[in-house]
């Protein structure tokens, strides 16, 4: 999964799409697993990370996961693999 | 370098919920690092806003408006200018473009500049028009058809046609949705009596509007294109927020257009850009549009290049803009002095 190249973000998770003029708002988890997308990590190493370091199972979080990233693609702010 | 001194003459003062551009080209002008300009307002109400804002214009004259005739309109002009000495006039409504492309061969006689589309470049574009004018360039278009009449309306089949819901749409300004025949006709008699004939029924097309003002040479050349998409809509349709936006495929087909048509001055295109990424434009205005500082802040004073072109000096196109740069319209009490109205409302003059 690849996050739209020219998007804009910044650390206080403001996400502006320079394409459609919309912009989004991140909250700090929803932030840092959006970072992870930039940097094209897999589902695999960003369960890794997120279960290590939060309360949450690999079953529990890959759903949220799909979850945020259907939405993402709702929005137009991933890339068309 | 010493800036080149100038006298322009600007109409479409009305700075009100319904915007003129007049102001923000003044804006735009003010800042350009080339001309050191004197601006002469030409309004058609002693009541629009531009008239009383401090350190916008040099002097306001009143006009009479299109409709009482070219004849007396262009008396006023000539009389403005045997005191002003235009060099040039930028006219900012709808409205009034014919009269001012009808006059411009005397305009220019007297030494007026201006920088209008042609005649037929301006009719082709009509809302009347827009379909054929889709077919001629190969641009999307939604389909309409013209109302004239209240049995126009009958005859008006959404299985044939188009389905609801739709725009109904004056020939300069205004648009609302109907959803049934008692919504047109109630929406037709509304416009036909502000704006007169015919009112359009235009097919709707879901998606998010987009727009983009644009100048052209005349020659095909694209001088400059900001793309914008509109944040915040009042009740009128008019942006009182946007953003430009980077989306290459909208310039394109501005360039496109300019190519084709050689279009001659400002330019705004309205544009809806569907779920699945296709564009419909829904309306071309012949003119630049009020958000046209937008594209100033964005790096692009197209108010200054429209001069330019104007006055016959050379000019580099310009090829990009700064995106996401935002702005934001508010409305402002300014506290006037009475005499400033009582010398306009009596002797025209300001």
């Amino acid at each position: 999964m690849k996050t739209k190249g020219n998007i804009a973000i910044s650390e206080s998770g403001f996400l502006f799409d320079p394409t459609t003029g919309e912009s989004f708002t991140f909250n700090p988890v929803g932030l840092e697993i959006f970072n992870y997308l930039k940097e094209e990590k897999s589902l695999g190493e960003i369960t890794e990370i997120m279960t290590e370091k939060y309360d949450i199972d690999a079953n529990n979080f890959e759903r949220y996961y799909y979850d945020f990233t259907s939405m993402l693609n709702q929005y137009h702010l991933l890339e068309n693999e | 370098m010493s800036k080149i001194d100038i006298t322009i003459g600007i109409t479409g003062l009305n700075n009100t919920d319904n915007p003129g551009p007049g102001v923000p080209v003044i804006r735009g002008i003010k800042e350009s690092e080339v001309f050191n300009p004197r601006i002469i307002g030409l309004a058609y109400e002693n009541l629009e806003p531009g008239v009383y804002m401090e350190g916008l214009l040099d002097k306001t004259y009143l006009i009479p408006y299109p409709s009482e005739g070219t004849e007396v309109f262009l008396e006023r002009i000539e009389y403005v200018h045997s005191k002003e000495k235009f060099d040039l006039i930028i006219p900012n409504f709808d409205a009034e473009l014919f009269t001012f492309m009808k006059a411009a061969e005397k305009l220019s006689s007297l030494g007026i500049h201006t920088f209008l589309p042609t005649l037929e470049q301006y009719e082709e574009r009509n809302k009347s028009n827009l379909p054929e004018y889709g077919r001629k360039y190969g641009l999307s278009v939604p389909e309409s058809i013209d109302i004239t009449s209240h049995s126009d309306i009958l005859k008006f089949d959404k299985d044939k046609d188009f389905d609801y819901p739709l725009m109904v749409k004056g020939k300069f300004y205004d648009a609302h949705i109907a959803y049934n025949e008692e919504q047109i006709t109630s929406n037709f008699n509304k416009i036909s009596a502000k704006w007169g004939l015919p009112v359009i029924l235009q097919e709707f097309v879901k998606g998010t509007e987009v727009n983009v003002v644009a100048l052209g040479d005349g020659k095909g050349n694209t001088i400059g294109a900001v793309a914008m998409r509109k944040q915040y809509i009042t009740d009128k349709g008019k942006a009182w927020g946007g953003i430009t936006i980077d989306d290459p495929k909208l310039i394109e087909i501005t360039h496109k257009i300019m190519r084709e048509t050689k279009w001659r001055g400002g330019m705004e295109l309205e544009l809806i850009r569907t779920n699945s990424n296709e564009y419909y434009i829904i309306e071309i205005n012949p003119r630049i549009p009020a958000w046209v500082y937008l594209a100033v802040g964005a790096g692009q004073n197209l108010p200054e290049a429209l001069i330019k072109l104007a006055m016959g000096m050379e000019i580099e196109p310009y090829t990009e803009y700064k995106k996401g740069i935002m702005f934001v319209r508010y409305s402002y009490d300014i506290i006037c002095d009475l005499k400033k109205f009582e010398t306009l409302s009596i002797n025209g003059e300001l």
